[in-house]
């Protein structure tokens, strides 16, 4: 049983997607997906312990031997990653009940559901999979399904996003099939770790250098690196409430997955960067990404849309320290990952329990909120000090790493953007805090909406973050431990 | 039993933690919510008190807990913590007695978020006090910025949001971008964040490099107001006046100024200090600020707004203490932490007594009001002569300390700054008192009724017990100054 896990991982929820369909009661598909998040996510905890125990974890579908039968390759990073998925993917379908309900149309309830199950799949397959075609396939089925989900959004707007989105991601999608196609074409076999040992005898050609221009700029565009990032925003500000929490504490995150896979796995990290100069493309565009979208952030009157800004520039963060090009600034960009997962995930989830309740996320329907959601607003509060970095949170952990690894490059220019990211991320959390605060409410409109708090079904798994926020900040053990075994085993 | 309490040296912020907790679960329960807040005080001191006696020499690090490899939460003991951890929590207990009488006299309300946030302001006070290397010591002083901000801006006006705005973005703005840089360079550097005598620069960094990263570190430390960062020290004065006599008098600006002077002694070494130079341009930057802002303290009448930059001035003398790198200066800064604290506190006390009595808050409407309240004014007058430094007052031995450090590294330009910081002091802090005493009353007191008298006894022993803190503190310096030797003469 347990040899099977890496499969499991998949097909569970690949398995549960047409069996949603089938269900036509609201509850009942809200609690399978559910029951589905929470199985992967103990998989994903079994697989982490397996890893851990017995090292890396090579499965072989339909037991084909690889590099010609398809391999489900779990190791260190693979399982970090599929714990941050699986974790936040449970957190979010917990808490998504009565927010599901009000946003989307009864009828269309299962199908919902039913999409998120395969966009869980496709996200999860990415990270299992051991072959770089099926990669693509599984980023395929993300991709889709969240064009779907996204175009469920409360009002028209959505639609645009999700077209827009549609074109986007497709477009990144094709790229990385071309360099996956002429990686192919020049080694014959798909398989990572086959193509790992195969490359460095073909570095000189021009093909091999046309593959990594396609990749990288395939990925930048799933990633929403800037100046790709186009996207992003409008996605993350018109998806239904708790899609927006999951894509941002997932989708991105799998694709900063992938771009360490292709980079540093698949490609030996040598080669990336010393031959591609990975790092001059990563290390600039990070660099602006980081200023332009937090400055973008401060003027921002929508929350949900300042807080994707925010995104792109956290991700910048995370590209920064993969494009510093040593292991402890891939270290560093991991750590970031994780606790970003948390943040990100968790205020979002609050803007799902405004959203619940007062029907907007817009700035001036903020005023006054700390008296009428007073648990709620707090949990803004504390996940808004962990994105600025404040010592105690996880988000100082991941800041603290990154800022060393700069420094240890002798990068001053990042080092001076990393902080200086910061101080625009105090700017706009506390355009919030004071809209909360410090103001009554204008319109006659919310004066007279009797707000209350959140129901608790929402409150606890908010909170639930909230505590993760500060414990990753104090316990570095997982977070910050094992993704430095499992960086260093990709650079060793 | 005893000596297991004192080696967990994080009672001492566990203290005010439960201190705040309490005040939480008696919300709706004035009495025993006060009650459980000065019990705090009284415990802390008690602790720290102990601490104090049993203290021999400076123990191993006590490590709470390590979060990686690199970052760990430790505590240690080590005279100068010792002295500013005392300090922070006799004042405490007294303001907390003065908050009592000010908050009850003007009415002021959400009472339970003040004691809780003053209780988690100390605690991080004591995390500071008795940090055992740079990373908790930043990590508490973010926690002080953080839990003072809702003391700040506790009037919730849109007066109080742009100050909080200026603290806020001042206070964290300058930590992230400089303290942290700083903090980071070392790590690298010298692989190592703790505090340890001597220094842990020398041999791992020196010239440029050590005197750009002093300068970073300096101005880093917000708190201890530096030219051009001091903003944010009038801003916080929308406060009410507790929280700046407290606060903004003793806590965290002298954590600003502990903060230089332990980097200065046990990161970088009173020697590998002066002998690469470093402190130079932070000399001359504190030196500016000193004389600066004692001018425009001239220029301000109102009254609050006057001692916040008679403070500016006055953290700047423990600056130079630090930055003229040499042992008596270094002491006279330390000593000058005490000495201050107790004058300025007591001053501000006498704002926040005048207020409550007359809500007059301006210096020109002060006139003949002495003989309404003639102990406010006499413990104004004790105090202001204690900053400016006349003896028999205890503010006299510090500076008598910072002037010959100045004269010993034959830093005349800054003995001159000195005499021209002090002639400034009485310019702005004695006329006050003068006019009370000696000028017809002034017409807009009418308008605060006929029967004005001296404030609440909770605010009045307060600021008397303080007041006569100073004069007796002038006999007693001795023992601190002992205890504090080994610090800098190591």
């Amino acid at each position: 049983m347990l040899g099977h896990l890496p499969a499991l991982q998949v097909i569970i929820p690949l398995i549960s997607a047409p069996v949603c369909v089938l269900i036509t009661r609201a509850s009942w598909a809200w609690l399978l997906a559910t029951i589905v998040s929470i199985a992967s996510f103990v998989i994903a905890v079994l697989l982490v312990h397996e890893v851990s125990a017995h090292g890396v974890l090579s499965y072989h579908l339909g037991g084909w031997e690889p590099p010609l039968g398809i391999e489900y390759r779990i190791d260190h990073l693979s399982a970090y990653v599929l714990t941050i998925v699986a974790a936040t993917a449970s957190i979010t379908m917990v808490a998504a009940r009565k927010s599901i309900e009000q946003e989307i149309p009864s009828e269309k309830i299962n199908l919902f559901f039913s999409a998120y199950l395969l966009c869980l799949t496709g996200l999860l397959g990415i990270v299992v999979s051991g072959d770089a075609f099926n990669i693509f396939v599984f980023l395929e089925i993300s991709s889709l399904s969240s064009y779907a989900l996204i175009a469920m959004g409360r009002d028209r707007r959505s639609l645009t996003a999700a077209y827009q989105y549609l074109i986007m991601g497709t477009i990144g999608a094709t790229f990385i099939l071309i360099g996956v196609g002429l990686l192919y074409m020049l080694t014959g076999t798909l398989n990572i770790h086959d193509l790992q040992q195969k490359i460095p005898a073909i570095v000189d050609s021009r093909t091999l250098h046309a593959a990594f221009a396609f990749l990288t700029a395939g990925i930048s565009l799933k990633i929403a690196l800037f100046p790709l990032h186009l996207w992003l925003p409008n996605a993350y500000a018109h998806a239904p409430s708790m899609i927006t929490v999951f894509l941002s504490a997932t989708a991105t995150k799998v694709s900063v997955y992938v771009m360490l896979r292709f980079f540093f796995g698949l490609f030996p990290p040598d080669i990336s960067l010393e031959q591609f100069h990975l790092g001059k493309i990563l290390l600039p565009l990070s660099i602006i990404a980081i200023l332009t979208a937090s400055f973008v952030a401060v003027f921002q009157e929508n929350i949900k849309r300042m807080l994707a800004y925010s995104s792109v520039a956290q991700i910048g963060y995370m590209t920064l320290g993969i494009g510093l090009g040593s292991a402890n600034g891939a270290i560093a960009g991991m750590v970031y990952l994780f606790n970003h997962a948390i943040i990100k995930g968790g205020l979002f989830l609050a803007m799902a329990c405004v959203v619940l309740r007062t029907g907007s996320v817009r700035l001036e329907d903020f005023s006054g909120l700390g008296k009428r959601m007073p648990w709620t607003m707090a949990a803004i509060v504390l996940l808004g000090l962990g994105l600025i970095g404040i010592p105690f949170t996880g988000g100082f952990v991941s800041k603290w790493y990154v800022l060393s690894a700069a420094i240890e490059q002798g990068h001053w220019l990042a080092a001076v953007v990393i902080v200086g990211g910061s101080l625009l991320t105090i700017l706009y959390i506390w355009k919030i805090i004071e809209y909360a605060y410090f103001k009554t409410p204008v319109s006659a409109k919310l004066q007279n909406l009797t707000t209350h708090e959140a129901p608790r079904q929402m409150l606890l798994p908010l909170w639930l973050l909230v505590i993760g926020n500060f414990y990753f900040g104090l316990d570095t053990s997982f977070s910050l431990g094992y993704a430095s075994t499992a960086i260093q085993t990709l650079f060793r | 039993m005893m000596s297991l309490l004192l080696q967990h040296i994080e009672l001492a912020l566990l203290i005010p933690l439960l201190g705040g907790i309490m005040v939480l679960l008696f919300h709706d329960r004035p009495k025993l919510r006060e009650t459980s807040s000065l019990l705090a005080g009284i415990l802390l001191i008690l602790y720290v008190t102990q601490l104090l006696e049993h203290y021999t020499e400076p123990t191993s690090i006590h490590t709470l807990l390590n979060i990686s490899a690199s970052l760990s939460i430790a505590f240690h003991l080590e005279p100068l913590g010792l002295v500013f951890a005392l300090l922070a929590a006799a004042l405490w207990f007294i303001t907390t007695v003065y908050s009592i009488g000010y908050m009850n006299g003007n009415a002021e309300k959400n009472l339970t978020r003040f004691y809780l946030f003053f209780s988690l302001a100390i605690a991080a006070t004591m995390g500071i006090a008795f940090a055992a290397n740079l990373f908790t010591l930043f990590i508490f002083y973010e926690a002080l910025t953080l839990s003072t901000y809702p003391l700040v801006t506790h009037k919730q006006t849109a007066e109080a949001k742009s100050g909080g705005r200026v603290y806020l973005g001042l206070l964290l703005g300058t930590s992230i971008m400089f303290f942290l840089t700083a903090l980071v360079i070392t790590w690298i550097q010298a692989d190592t964040l703790n505090f340890e005598p001597g220094g842990v620069l020398a041999g791992n960094t020196d010239g440029v490099a050590a005197l750009l990263l002093f300068t970073l570190f300096m101005v880093g430390i917000g708190k201890a107001a530096l030219l051009p960062f001091f903003r944010w020290l009038p801003a916080a004065m929308v406060a009410p006046t507790p929280v700046s006599a407290l606060l903004h008098a003793v806590a965290v600006v002298k954590a600003g100024v502990f903060s230089v002077l332990k980097i200065s002694v046990y990161i970088f070494g009173i020697d590998y200090l002066a002998a690469q130079d470093a402190s130079t341009w932070i000399l001359w930057l504190a030196v500016a600020t000193m004389v600066i802002a004692s001018v425009i303290a001239l220029s301000k009448d109102n009254l609050k707004a006057r001692l916040a930059y008679s403070t500016i001035s006055q953290l700047a003398y423990i600056v130079i203490g630090a930055a003229l790198a040499w042992p008596a200066a270094a002491m006279g800064g330390a000593l000058h932490i005490v000495t201050h604290a107790f004058g300025k506190i007591t001053l501000f006390f006498c704002a926040g007594a005048i207020y409550t009595a007359t809500k007059l808050t301006q210096v020109s409407q002060l006139n003949g009001l002495g003989h309404r309240m003639p102990f406010t004014f006499t413990a104004y007058l004790l105090a202001a002569f204690s900053v400016i430094g006349l003896p028999p007052f205890v503010g006299a031995w510090s500076k008598w300390l910072l002037i010959e450090g100045s004269m010993d590294t034959q830093h005349y330009i800054v003995l001159l700054a000195f005499a021209l910081s002090t002639l400034l002091n009485c310019a702005y802090l004695l006329p006050i008192g003068l006019r009370a005493f000696f000028k017809p009353p002034d017409p807009s007191q009418a308008a605060a009724g006929p029967g004005i008298q001296e404030a609440p006894l909770a605010c009045l022993i307060p600021l008397c017990a303080t007041a006569a803190g100073t004069l007796l503190l002038f006999f007693y310096v001795q023992p601190i100054y002992d205890f504090l030797y080994p610090v800098f003469n190591p």
